[in-house]
Order: structure tokens, then C-alpha cells, then sequence
């Protein structure tokens, strides 16, 4: 299992020697703010937002290619936070991370092959005989068979698709445990997708990966994922079992994205709630609850206080006050809770 | 008579090498007020169409023959000043990836200005800064920010910026290429409201080119769905989601995930669109479908028309607008392997070979 607690990624801004004269805190970009997650062993959690919203540099903190500021990153139990140098390789042979773009994540001038050994290469894995051998089996696994027909092409002589496969192929040549993949399929037409996740879902099967999968689309994250968390301005605002929560969300930002996605069936156009403006600056956020300015049902206490997380169904949990009279009572005791609520509102750096 | 005519639109590009067959005779209307949706995947020409019909193809690109007719006047007959004219007047374009079609240097008021000068000299400047004024609020940014610059607009406020240079002259005809594509969802509903209330507002005809299918059915009457150049078919959006003919339809529509439909992955399309150099012969999909027969590479099929405004290019539709399953055609060996890994649980990735489409063989 891997689990991240009360984790926080903040980006320092540049300041002005003006500002620095008079003093002025260095203000930063408060880009992940307090993220607690927990994917088990061939589970797929899905992190939902609009860009901006942190989802990509929570994805990297888990593979520890963002600095974290503050919290804990936890592989089967054992704090990886602050691992270097061999530790930090061998934790990332077993976390593994795959882009967005296929036309830009692949080396152009390094054949199939090559970009699917060099993994092994750097982890000093398998050599001779056996790489080749490892590296046919991720080729094969990723759907691109026979190996053989691929192994000395270029990156270039691929499709799309193609390209994507091969990326997995390179993050799976090393059997990790969990895969961060960012948006894999969005580049991607539609025709094409299905046969990519479908190859990332029998791995799942076949070897227990778990899975974090970064998108924008809830429709797609509401189709291949277990769990689904809903990110706002570096803070998951609700969480819970995929279906469940796109059947019956709770937060109001969760029933806005909801209602705005645009359905393929034209006989149902449902009441849309458009909010308002675009997803404010990482390093302005609101006091009280980040999500108020936009919210369609703010009242005062949002305004002042930030809210904790509230369950409101099996496995459902949702950080907006409105939930926390009538429908449940609020989780207690949970890091959750108590990394988001014990945060001062308008705090700029240190928990 | 239809505002905008397309008929047999055949539209080729040269490369070094050869010819790419983009559009291969095409034919469609846009009535006034009205929104179409023209849908596909990359490379199916859906953008080339709409360059075409604006004479805005690069220079390697050529209409090879076909009639384009806005309100019953041939457009491919005008010479270049005579397109000018109509051009921003009658239809204008609305690009896709607002972050770079807009000049960074100049004050996005003034962009807006530009056709309204540029198309109606009577227009004062004083006029003219009045109309950007109202085209701004129109559009939902406050004027004040006419005098801004690109770079301090978000993604979202750049396309209402383009936006409102497409209505700047009024045109009734609007094209939108993937107008939403590279924004939020929440924007992109932004979007999508701002131009559904400008079409309700002036009777704006509008041709939406994306690839995403739930944007047209939200927002479009009738889709026009292309694949590797071909029309393969057109209807209401209601018939094309509800009752599609065609099996690329059909497939397309499986694969875009509905969260009040089933909750699985479907099948997707085996393989990957052609290479328009060498296109497959006959209809272009038959090498990834698995209703093909042997007529499919004979020829391209002729369209035929099943009630109100639905036509389907098929070999495998019925004369009575039903699309024959697999079971009951006598198909080519090419799409019996498709059929076969789907039922042996879909090792579907074993066709996603550039070189060797598995119709091609049933075509050798």
C-alpha cells in the first residue's frame, strides 16, 4: 500500500528586492496543500480536477520527483519522504510514473528497445539473455506484439497509441508495485483509448498493480477507477467509491463538474451549473474553505473556516460544512481530519 | 436552398512523394440557424474541410473538385477579392488553441478592431472602438480590458477573445475548430452556453469541428461524422446516438464513456486510421471493421437515406436501414479476424501493427 499523508508541495515565489526590504514574507505556490491518499495493492484510485488543481505534482510527490515541503510519503509501512541516492532508485523501481504526451515523454533518437531496457540498464537489472527477455515479455505485455516487429523502431514510426504503449512498457519492464499514470490516454483519439486502458487494467489483474490515475475527465475516471478523489486548488475536497460518488455527490464542486460533462446522449441535457471565473492562483488561496469564492451555496462559516473532512456514505467523504449537519457526522481522528482542519486559514507555508 | 452547400468536395494535399487524399468527396448542408457538428477522429479531415471552404488550405493543399455554394453562390468560381469580401462577412472561423492565434504584441482590443476596419470601410474607428466595446461585453469581458495583451487573458478568456473577433462583422455563418479542446470542463461549458445563447440571439449558423461526440450532442441538431476522408454518415443527433447505421458510428459511440450507460470498457476500434498516402481502397474503414464484405473494397458505397435527414455510406446497411450483423454477411476474412479476438476476450492489440492491417489480406 501507498499512502500519502498531510502532504504538501510548495513552490516559492520570486521576490522583488523591494519586497524584500520592506520585509514582506516570500509568498509561494501552495500547489498541493495537504493531500492525504492511500491506494492499495491492484487498486486504481482516480485523481479528478481542473488543471491547475495540483493533481500532476500530487502524482509526482508520490514518485518523489516534486519537493515535498511538508507530510509523508509511505511505501508498505515505511516512511520513503526523505529517501536519497540507492534508496531513492530502489523505491523507484518499485513507483513508477507515465506522461501525458507520447510525442514528447520517448528519447527520438533511442529505438523501442532501447527505451524499454534502459530502465533495466539504470537499475542494473537483468543482463544479456535475460533483458532481452524482459524486455520482449513488457512489449508483449503492453500489447505490442510481436516484440519483435517493434524492438528496432523509432519513436517516430510509431502512432499515438503506439508510442503510449511502449511508455508503459518502459515503466512496467521494471515490475513496480504501483504505477502513477498522468493523463495517459488524453492525447489520445478516443478509438485508441480503450485498448490502452485496457492493457493497464489486465496488468492490474495480472501482476497487482496499483494504480494512480491523474485525469481531468470523471466520465473516464468514473469508468476504470475503484476510488475516485476530486482535487480543488491543492486539496482533495471529496473522496470515495467511484460509482457511488458520481451517483450521489456531496460537495458542491463535485455536483458542478458533475452536471457541466457534457453527455453523448442528446435527449438529456441537464440543469448545468456554471460556476462562475476559472480555478483561481496556487499562490492567492482563499481563507476558510479555498472553494467559497466560486460556491454556489457559501455562507459565513466558508468564508473563515476551513472545513474538515464529513462522511457521507460508505467509504464517501466529503470537506464542505454544508454535509456536516443532517446528513453525517465527521470523521474523527482520521490524519484526514486533522491535516486539513488543523491548518490556520490563510497559513502561507509550515503546517 | 441551404445556407451553405457542400457537394463532392475532393481536397488533396501534395507531399514529397505523393499525394494525401484528405477529403474524399464530401457532401453536406448547414441550414441558417443552424448548428451541425462535424465529428472524427485526427486525420479524418474534419479541419481540412473547413479550411477548404475558407480558402485558408496551405499552399500544398488543393480542391480538387466539388461545389462549395453559400446562399446559392458558387464560393470555389470567385477570385481571391471577391472571397476576401465574404470571408469575416458572411462565415468566419473560430481557431482552435486560442493561446496562439492571437498576436502577442497587440492589444487584444485592437485585434478585435482589425476586420471591422479591414471589412467595412465606412465604419469610423470611433464606431468601430464602440462595436468592440459591445462585442466584448457580448462575449462576457469587461471592455475596460480592451487595452490588455494577450498573455494577461486565461486560456478561457483568450477564446472568447477569439470569439469575438469571429462576430466582429456579423457573419451568419460561424466555423468553430475544437473551440473548447484545450480548456476545463468548466470552461469549456462556458464556452459552449456563450455560443449557444450568440446562435439563439442571431440566428448564427454554426459548423462545430471536435472529436469529442458529448459536445456535439449537446449542442448540435445534426452531426456529419467523418473517418480517413469520408462522409460515412449524417443524421439528427438523436438518430446517430440512438439508432447509428454505420459500424464506425456505432463503435465511436461505444467508446465515449457515458456515466449513466454501462459501466465498462467496450470494445474500442482495432487498429489505427489509414495513412491518407495510401489510403485502403473502397471504403476506407474496411480494414478495422468487422462487417466488411467483399463489395467494401470494391467501392466506397453509394450514400442512401433512411428518413428524416439520416444517410449512411454502408455496405452492410440493409435496404431497409438496418445494419446487418456480422452473423448474417458474408465476410471477408480480414474482418472475421476481428470479430474472433473480440469473442477470445479482445486481444485486440495484436492488430495496432502499422504495416499489416488485417483487411489487407483478405484484399491481397
Amino acid at each position: 500500500m501507498i499512502e500519502l499523508h498531510g502532504v504538501r508541495v510548495h513552490f516559492p515565489l520570486r521576490q522583488g528586492l523591494f519586497e524584500a526590504f520592506r520585509g514582506r514574507p516570500r509568498g509561494a505556490v501552495r500547489a498541493v496543500d495537504g493531500v492525504d491518499l492511500r491506494v492499495g495493492a491492484s487498486e486504481v484510485v482516480a485523481l479528478v480536477g481542473e488543471s491547475g488543481c495540483g493533481k500532476t505534482t500530487t502524482g509526482r510527490a508520490l514518485v518523489r520527483l516534486a519537493p515535498i515541503t511538508a507530510g509523508r510519503v509511505v511505501l508498505d509501512g515505511e516512511d520513503v519522504t526523505n529517501l536519497g541516492g540507492a534508496a531513492l532508485r530502489a523505491y523507484r523501481r518499485r513507483v513508477q510514473i507515465i506522461f501525458q504526451d507520447p510525442y514528447e515523454s520517448l528519447n527520438p533518437k533511442q529505438t523501442v528497445h532501447d527505451i524499454v531496457a534502459e530502465p533495466l540498464e539504470v537499475h542494473g537489472l537483468a543482463r544479456g539473455a535475460e533483458r532481452e527477455e524482459r524486455v520482449g515479455r513488457a512489449l508483449e505485455d503492453a500489447g505490442l506484439r510481436p516484440a519483435g516487429a517493434y524492438r528496432g523502431r523509432y519513436p517516430h514510426e510509431l502512432s499515438g497509441g503506439q508510442r503510449q504503449r511502449v511508455a508503459i512498457a518502459a515503466a512496467m519492464v521494471l515490475e513496480p508495485a504501483f504505477v502513477v499514470a498522468d493523463e495517459p490516454v488524453s492525447m489520445l483519439d478516443v478509438s485508441i483509448r480503450t485498448g490502452i486502458l485496457k492493457v493497464m487494467l489486465d496488468l492490474r489483474e495480472s501482476r497487482g498493480v496499483g494504480y494512480v490515475f491523474i485525469t481531468h475527465d470523471l466520465s473516464l475516471a468514473w469508468l476504470i477507477a475503484d476510488r475516485i478523489a476530486v482535487m480543488y486548488l491543492g486539496t482533495i475536497v471529496e473522496e470515495g467509491p467511484a460509482a457511488q460518488l458520481v451517483a450521489s455527490p456531496a460537495h458542491p464542486y463535485t455536483q458542478a463538474l458533475l452536471s457541466v460533462m457534457p453527455s453523448p446522449d442528446p435527449k438529456r441535457r441537464r440543469r448545468r451549473t456554471i460556476l462562475a471565473g476559472e480555478t483561481p492562483d496556487a499562490s492567492r488561496i482563499p481563507p476558510g474553505c479555498r472553494f467559497h469564492p466560486r460556491c454556489p451555496l457559501a455562507f459565513e462559516r466558508c468564508r473563515t473556516e476551513e472545513p474538515p473532512f464529513f462522511e457521507v456514505g460508505p467509504g464517501q467523504r466529503a470537506a464542505c460544512w454544508l454535509v456536516e449537519s443532517g446528513r453525517a457526522l465527521p470523521v474523527v481522528g482520521t490524519t484526514a481530519a486533522a491535516g486539513t482542519a488543523a491548518a490556520p486559514p490563510a497559513a502561507t507555508a509550515e503546517p | 436552398m441551404a445556407l451553405l452547400e457542400i457537394r463532392d468536395l475532393v481536397v488533396h494535399f501534395r507531399i514529397r512523394g505523393g499525394v494525401v487524399r484528405a477529403v474524399e468527396g464530401i457532401s453536406f448542408d448547414v441550414e441558417t440557424g443552424e448548428a451541425v457538428g462535424l465529428v472524427g477522429e485526427s486525420g479524418c479531415g474534419k479541419t481540412t474541410t473547413v479550411l477548404a471552404i475558407n480558402r485558408l488550405l496551405p499552399p500544398n493543399g488543393r480542391i480538387v473538385s466539388g461545389s462549395i455554394r453559400l446562399d446559392g453562390e458558387e464560393l470555389t468560381a470567385l477570385r481571391r477579392g471577391a472571397f476576401r469580401r465574404k470571408r469575416w462577412k458572411e462565415m468566419s472561423v473560430i481557431f482552435q488553441g486560442a493561446m496562439n492565434s492571437l498576436n502577442p504584441v497587440l492589444r487584444v482590443g485592437d485585434q478585435v478592431r482589425e476586420p471591422i476596419l479591414l471589412h467595412e470601410p465606412g465604419v469610423t474607428r470611433r464606431e468601430a472602438n464602440r462595436r468592440v466595446s459591445e462585442l466584448f461585453e457580448l462575449v462576457g469581458i469587461n471592455p475596460a480590458r480592451k487595452k490588455q495583451y494577450p498573455h494577461e487573458f486565461s486560456g478561457g478568456m483568450r477564446q472568447r477573445v477569439m470569439i469575438a473577433m469571429a462576430l466582429a462583422n456579423r457573419p451568419r455563418l460561424v466555423f468553430g475548430d475544437e473551440p473548447t479542446t484545450a480548456l476545463d470542463v468548466m470552461v469549456q461549458a462556458q464556452i459552449l452556453e456563450l455560443l449557444e445563447r450568440l446562435r439563439r440571439e442571431f440566428g448564427l449558423a454554426m459548423v462545430l469541428i471536435t472529436h469529442d461526440l458529448s459536445v456535439v450532442a449537446e449542442t448540435c441538431e445534426r452531426a456529419v461524422v467523418m473517418y480517413a476522408g469520408q462522409l460515412v454518415e449524417t443524421g439528427p443527433m438523436e438518430l446517430l446516438h440512438d439508432r447509428p447505421l454505420h459500424p464506425y458510428t456505432l463503435r465511436l459511440m461505444r467508446s465515449v464513456p457515458d456515466v449513466e450507460g454501462p459501466r465498462d470498457l467496450g470494445a474500442g476500434i482495432p487498429g489505427q486510421p489509414p495513412d491518407l498516402a495510401a489510403p485502403p481502397s473502397g471504403c476506407r474503414f474496411h480494414p478495422r471493421c468487422d462487417h466488411a464484405v467483399a463489395a467494401c473494397l470494391a467501392a466506397f458505397p453509394p450514400g442512401r437515406s433512411f428518413g428524416t435527414g439520416h444517410r449512411v455510406a454502408c455496405h452492410a446497411v440493409s435496404d431497409e436501414g438496418r445494419l446487418r450483423a456480422p452473423s448474417e454477411l458474408p465476410l471477408l476474412s480480414g474482418a472475421a479476424v476481428v470479430l474472433a479476438a473480440e469473442e477470445s476476450g479482445a486481444e485486440l492489440a495484436m492488430l495496432d501493427h502499422p504495416d499489416d492491417p488485417p483487411g489487407v489480406e483478405g484484399a491481397a
